[in-house]
């Protein structure tokens, strides 16, 4: 353990990820949501998609390991790839301990 | 001896009864797959039945497609058994990698509950193959996710392997090429959001959902 430093550990990260439909999918959320706001006055609004967040936490050594086991999670469960594409943001937050 | 038809429950089925109850009807033997169990229990043809499988979380079948018993089922499958899986359960076993494509949201966001006509376009599939190819069937439909959608180079390939078993006649839901149903290359496997189980009596409104499952009754009592 000589050299060893108190947060010589597995870091903390913040994820997030962003889940969309494909481009060329449709996605009959974002038209409807679309076709519905000049009725309250915005006719300028276009190209409205409609995705979902995901927020959690992760432990991993570094940050490229943490980005490469969110996109495999992304790959095998967040999202299916057929229809669906994601964007991953990870931050350090701390040393986990 | 009767053939032996497995239906999975996952939390949150809601239509295994009626699978049991139509397989029963026909002379089958059925009995529920417990989601949590690793085995299909040696059963003869399995029905991945609708309902809201893990509530639909994240997306529909994303859940229920890593339950211990879908290991199973993909087994099964891969080794030539007879799957089904109706509405919901098709999209668990497009989410479980058995069948190609994904099913969204109805064009227009609009939940279809109603009797639609179905088209047999292939009698080469576990569930179509006592149907008469061209025939129009008279099966419910009751979902929000049905939008059956591929990549064109899929579509392509649905089509010249002749895996599109049922079509809309009059498409409800924004599905690509009108498909109610498709089949897998091996023929064994079959989803498809209309409900066969519910079009099992004249009292019902129809039992034009017969000709489909004794299909599978059928397929079932052959040897894999």
């Amino acid at each position: 353990m000589v050299g060893r430093v108190w947060d010589d550990g597995p870091m903390l990260f913040s994820v997030q990820v962003e889940v969309s439909l494909r481009e060329g999918v449709a996605d009959p959320q974002g038209s409807t949501i679309e076709r519905s706001l000049p009725h309250l006055g915005f006719d300028g609004v276009r190209g409205v998609r409609v995705g979902k967040s995901i927020r959690f936490e992760l432990e991993a050594t570094d940050e490229s390991a943490a980005v490469a086991e969110v996109e495999d999670l992304c790959r095998r469960f967040l999202t299916n790839p057929v229809i669906e594409d994601s964007h991953v943001t990870v931050t350090a937050v701390e040393a986990a301990r | 001896m009767a053939s032996r038809v497995g239906v999975v429950l996952f939390p949150g089925s809601n239509c295994e009864f009626d699978v049991l109850e139509a397989v029963r009807l026909l002379g089958g033997d059925a009995e529920i797959l417990w989601h949590g169990d690793a085995t299909v229990s040696g059963v003869d043809a399995v029905v991945v039945p609708g309902g809201f499988a893990h509530g639909d979380y994240l997306r529909p079948g994303a859940i229920a497609r890593f339950s211990p018993v879908m290991d199973a089922v993909v087994a099964f499958a891969n080794s030539g058994g007879p799957v089904v899986g109706i509405c919901n359960g098709f999209q668990v076993l497009t989410e479980a990698g058995l069948l190609p494509g994904a099913l969204q949201k109805n064009r227009g966001l609009k939940f279809v509950c109603t009797t639609v006509e179905l088209r047999v376009d292939s009698t080469d599939s576990v569930l179509t193959s006592n149907a008469e190819k061209g025939s129009v069937l008279r099966v419910p439909i009751n979902h929000f996710e049905g939008n059956y959608t591929c990549s064109p180079e899929m579509l392509n390939q649905l089509r010249e392997n002749d895996q599109v078993v049922l079509r809309y006649v009059d498409n409800p839901n924004g599905s690509v090429d009108d498909i109610a149903g498709i089949t897998n290359e091996g023929r064994n496997v079959v989803g498809l959001m209309p409900h066969p189980e519910r079009a099992i009596s004249p009292l019902l409104g129809s039992d034009d959902g017969l000709p489909l499952l004794s299909s599978l009754l059928a397929a079932a009592s052959v040897p894999a």
